[in-house]
């Protein structure tokens, strides 16, 4: 795509994403506490999450451990020493009256995420990545007009994850948020839930005349869907341009997206006018990260998406579009390497996997895990379209009844339903001669010259088999005989 | 008994282990003794019960054979520490009545499932263990019983009163800028900071985390190293916590230095004298009696020379930015919310912070959030917190030097003797003026203590103040008691107690 066609309206559009992505950590990051979503409010909230007097924090190794596979992951330097800086100020959710974050001096830094996976691949830079802690809940329902706060969440470790302003589009955005997404449910740092918000996005957006210095960004906060992020940004883009084509200007402001209207509104300018007073935390020390610990997190790495795209297209020939998207996720890989294991046949799998299997988990907006066919089942039903037992229309008519829980042995629905070709040589001869003759004007107009007239033969032919007829064989049959 | 209350910590550790008196004998007598000195103000809560009860358990214990040194020694701990049977109000109106759901570190290690001491109540203090004088207790001033119309200095002033009119053999203290040492000195008893990291902050209500360091007051050298043994060591609940196995300081204590004889056990201990430690403004009396102690040392066989911590004076600036920015946001979790102070009207969340902190905090604590928010703001933060924590770095390079040439640093712990409650009107910096020579070896984390060095003027008590390198409190520790056997200022009682 280039640079020219991406404007909007003449403007270019510049993006930075930051992500909190929740780390998977079974306890909080400074306390003993339990992470698990769900439970009744303020059950898994210990005296250090309640900032009781007198406690204090202790760092989870578990949560360094994932960001430092986060950050070798995407290239980044892993900081020897990175600091924990206090941000200061009142919210009845937030306990301490600081969250503990990394500011000056990250755990991650630099790094980068190739996203375009399955058009042209574009480089997107991040700034950092650092850890910090959730704050809690504020419930505003059913507490008789006032506010109750649930501090279960108050203490779970995030990763905020910040881009470069490399963005220029909001499909870039989303393409970026959800290789990132991927990419952290791959290395099992993150579950990826967004419902739950383990995986919520910021988008800072602004907008400029090509060529000009930046212009001035609006943030939209805590998008927790692909497609809100999609149409707040698109939303954003319209509102800075035609403000801008008003003659007005943009003000800095933090916004935020309401699905239910498809817009964004600034926040009141007192939510965000803080002074954070950010300084070191004194009650934890630098963190420290010796060569050995990286190393040994870099031992255990999986195999990340590019490399094992490389081997799909290495090892299995497969074309470099199929396998990036055989790694969109680790379990779409692992699906495809169990299908292609059990039938040998790395292209057609990959071809079912992108088109019907791809389509109906989209449109029953299910994950490959949930998928109701699993990779046994399919590559049985390829080695039947492979050994040409099925046609490649029998063979969806196979996939139906498996997807539909209908069926579940390959060879059983093939039986059942008829589907097997028919591939006796003797049997299609005189299926083919019979055509032939009770089609004596389509032969004419054959050999005539017509080329439509043959396929009018196939049909004809496919149609007496009832479709059990292999198409290629009875073309072969078909050219063979009229050619005498 | 009456002899009981004049007993120190090993004395009653080594009577019980006798047989001479139980835990409980002991117990009873002090908590009558407590009951009789309630005008001095030391005390917030007393649990009778709770102290019997303890007595009584400490006593089965050493009936069923067990013998450590403390098992059934009353104490009494600094409203600083969270305990999760008494009530912990940090000398804050803010969280008067509340109850922690557990025991700090220090409390646990001491208490019943620990060394076994017996704990007759919680300690009177500066609120969230600002100040110098006691006078800035939520719950009324603490006199010093030298003369009840004076300070007992502070942070930990019920602490050092407390010991210092025999109502206890010992108590915690914690010290941020001289808060053990300070009030040891203005009440004539001894009482050590150790070296930051020594003993876990867990349960400290926190006023400075990089600064708050917990310790013993007692009434001798010898007492605060069982005690100091006893509250210290790694905690994994405290991340700067110092990773070191537990210390025996009463063995390091008495191990004699090589080169020392009966006559002079401090042979070859040189004890450097910072030249900034004796300015004009020191008061006559003070400085002769740490003269006076000084010469002691000398005899008992430890070498005088002249040093210099060229930066001495700029601790009091670098303290008064550093202590109140952390401070600022320590403080920040008594919002209302959750717990302790929340005003009884407001008309919405901005209101309910700004009624119940300005009804929960008083008037000093206010003024060091307000120091400490303003420091850390934007556009100040460089030129006051970044360029204080540069400085520190400066003061604590300026004690190595000095380390280089001395063992062990010595000087006065206060400019003067403890003032008159009410004196400094309402003049803070005075009194954050008085805290000269306590705030250095804070800022660089170092042990430091403070020894009964004979009387000054009216009969007021004077502290020797000795500082030693990182983890040298054996050092100290040794050196004081040396000087504790040679001389009897720290005997002394007050007159009328």
């Amino acid at each position: 795509m280039s640079a020219q066609s991406s404007l909007v309206r003449g403007y270019e559009v510049v993006i930075g994403i930051e992500t909190h992505a929740q780390l998977s950590t079974a306890s909080k990051i400074f306390s003993g506490a339990a992470t698990a979503f769900g439970a009744a409010p303020n059950t898994q909230a210990c005296a250090i999450d309640l900032a009781l007097p007198g406690t204090l924090p202790v760092l989870n190794r578990g949560a360094v451990e994932r960001a430092i596979r986060f950050g070798l992951a995407v290239g980044a330097t892993i900081a020897p020493l990175s600091i924990f800086a206090r941000k200061n100020y009142f919210y009845p959710d937030l306990p301490k009256g600081y969250q503990i974050s990394q500011y000056e001096t990250p755990v991650v830094q630099g790094g980068q995420l190739a996203i375009g996976a399955t058009g042209e691949q574009k480089i997107v830079h991040l700034t950092r990545a650092h850890l910090e802690e959730d704050a809690g809940k504020s419930l505003h329902e059913d507490y008789h007009g006032m506010t109750g706060i649930d501090l279960n969440r108050a203490g779970t470790p995030l990763l905020e994850i910040v881009t470069e302003p490399d963005l220029r589009s909001s499909n870039e955005a989303v393409d970026y948020a959800r290789t990132l997404h991927a990419l952290v449910v791959w290395l099992d740092i993150c579950d990826g839930n967004m419902q739950e918000g383990s995986f919520r996005c910021d988008a800072n957006v602004s907008v400029r005349r090509p060529g000009q210095p930046l212009g001035t960004r609006r943030e939209i906060k805590n998008l927790n869907s692909f497609r809100f992020l999609q149409q707040a940004i698109d939303f954003e883009i319209r509102w800075q341009i035609d403000r801008l084509e008003d003659g007005l200007p943009i003000e800095q402001a933090t916004v935020l997206f309401d699905p239910t209207s498809g817009e964004t509104r600034a926040m009141r300018s007192k939510e965000e006018a803080h002074d954070y007073r950010y300084f070191p935390d004194p009650d934890l020390p630098p963190l420290a990260i010796a060569r050995e610990w990286i190393e040994s997190v870099r031992a255990a790495l999986p195999e990340l998406p590019g490399t094992m795209a490389e081997r799909f297209v290495r090892d299995d020939g497969l074309p470099a579009y199929d396998a990036r998207l055989m790694t969109q996720s680790l379990a779409f890989a692992r699906f495809y390497e169990a299908a292609r294991d059990a039938c040998g046949q790395p292209k057609l799998v990959a071809n079912w996997l992108m088109s019907e299997v791809s389509r109906r988990l989209n449109a029953e907006e299910r994950e490959i895990h949930a998928a109701p066919v699993s990779a046994k089942q399919l590559a049985a039903m390829i080695a039947r379209i492979a050994d040409g037992t099925i046609s490649s229309s029998g063979a969806k008519r196979v996939f139906d009844r498996l997807w539909s829980g209908a069926g579940s042995d390959v060879d059983a629905i093939i039986e059942a339903e008829g589907l097997r070709q028919l591939s006796d040589a003797a049997a299609l001869e005189a299926l083919i001669d019979e055509v032939i003759a009770a089609n004596a004007r389509s032969v004419e107009e054959y050999r005539a010259g017509k080329e439509k007239a043959f396929n009018a033969l196939i049909g004809q032919a496919m149609k007496a088999s009832r479709g059990k007829a292999n198409p290629a064989q009875v073309s072969a049959l078909l050219k063979r005989k009229l050619s005498r | 008994m009456s002899v009981l209350h004049d007993l120190g910590v090993a004395e009653l550790g080594r009577l019980l282990a006798a047989g001479g008196a139980s835990s409980a004998e002991i117990t009873k007598h002090l908590l009558a003794r407590i009951a009789a000195h309630q005008h001095l103000g030391a005390f917030l809560c007393v649990d009778e019960g709770l102290a019997m009860r303890a007595a009584h358990a400490a006593d089965a214990r050493r009936a069923r054979g067990e013998a450590s040194a403390l098992l059934g020694v009353p104490i009494a701990h600094k409203d600083i520490f969270v305990t999760r049977d008494l009530p912990t109000s940090a000398g804050s109106r803010m969280l008067a009545g509340y109850r922690s759901p557990f025991d700090a570190t220090v409390v646990a290690r001491l208490g019943a499932d620990g060394a076994g001491m017996v704990t007759l109540g919680k300690l009177n203090c500066d609120e969230f263990a600002m100040g110098s004088s006691n006078e800035n207790s939520a719950f009324g001033p603490v006199h010093n019983p030298w003369d009840t119309t004076r300070v007992p200095g502070g942070s930990s002033g019920g602490s050092a009163t407390a010991v210092a009119a025999r109502l206890l053999p010992a108590a915690t203290g914690t010290d941020t800028g001289g808060s053990i040492r300070q009030p040891a000195c203005f009440s004539g008893v001894t009482g050590i900071k150790p070296t930051y990291g020594t003993c876990s902050r867990w349960g400290m209500v926190a006023f400075a985390s990089s600064l708050d360091q917990a310790g013993p007051i007692a009434r001798s050298a010898e007492d605060c190293a069982l005690l100091l043994g006893a509250m210290s060591g790694f905690d994994e609940r405290d991340s700067t916590s110092a990773p070191r196995e537990a210390q025996d300081f009463h063995a390091q204590m008495l191990t004699a230095r090589s080169g020392a004889s009966v006559s002079r056990p401090l042979a070859g201990l040189r004890i450097g004298l910072p030249r900034e430690f004796f300015p004009k403004a020191l008061a006559g009396d003070v400085e002769n009696a740490v003269r006076a102690a000084l010469a002691a040392l000398e005899k008992l066989g430890a070498a005088l020379l002249e040093v210099s911590l060229p930066r001495t004076e700029l601790a009091i600036p670098v303290y008064y930015i550093i202590a109140p920015a952390e401070a600022s946001s320590n403080l920040s979790r008594f919002d209302g919310v959750r717990y302790g102070r929340r005003a009884s009207r407001y008309a919405d969340l901005l209101d309910m912070y700004m009624k119940s902190r300005s009804e929960g905090f008083g008037p000093e604590v206010k003024r060091r959030i307000m120091i400490g928010t303003y420091v850390l703001s934007h556009g100040y933060y460089d030129a006051y917190y970044l360029q204080a924590q540069k400085l520190r770095r400066m003061i604590a390079e300026d004690f190595q030097r000095c380390f280089g040439s001395c063992d062990v640093i010595a000087g006065p712990v206060a400019p003067t003797v403890a003032w008159r409650i009410g004196e400094q009107g309402d003049d803070p910096v005075k009194a954050y003026l008085a805290d000269v020579f306590t705030l250095p070896a804070s800022l660089a984390g170092l042990p430091g203590m403070s020894v009964p060095a004979g009387f000054g003027d009216r009969g007021m008590p004077v502290g020797l103040q000795l500082i030693g390198n990182y983890w040298q409190e054996g050092v100290l520790l040794h050196a004081a008691h040396a000087l504790q056997q040679a001389t009897d200022w720290h005997r002394r009682a007050p007159a009328g107690v």
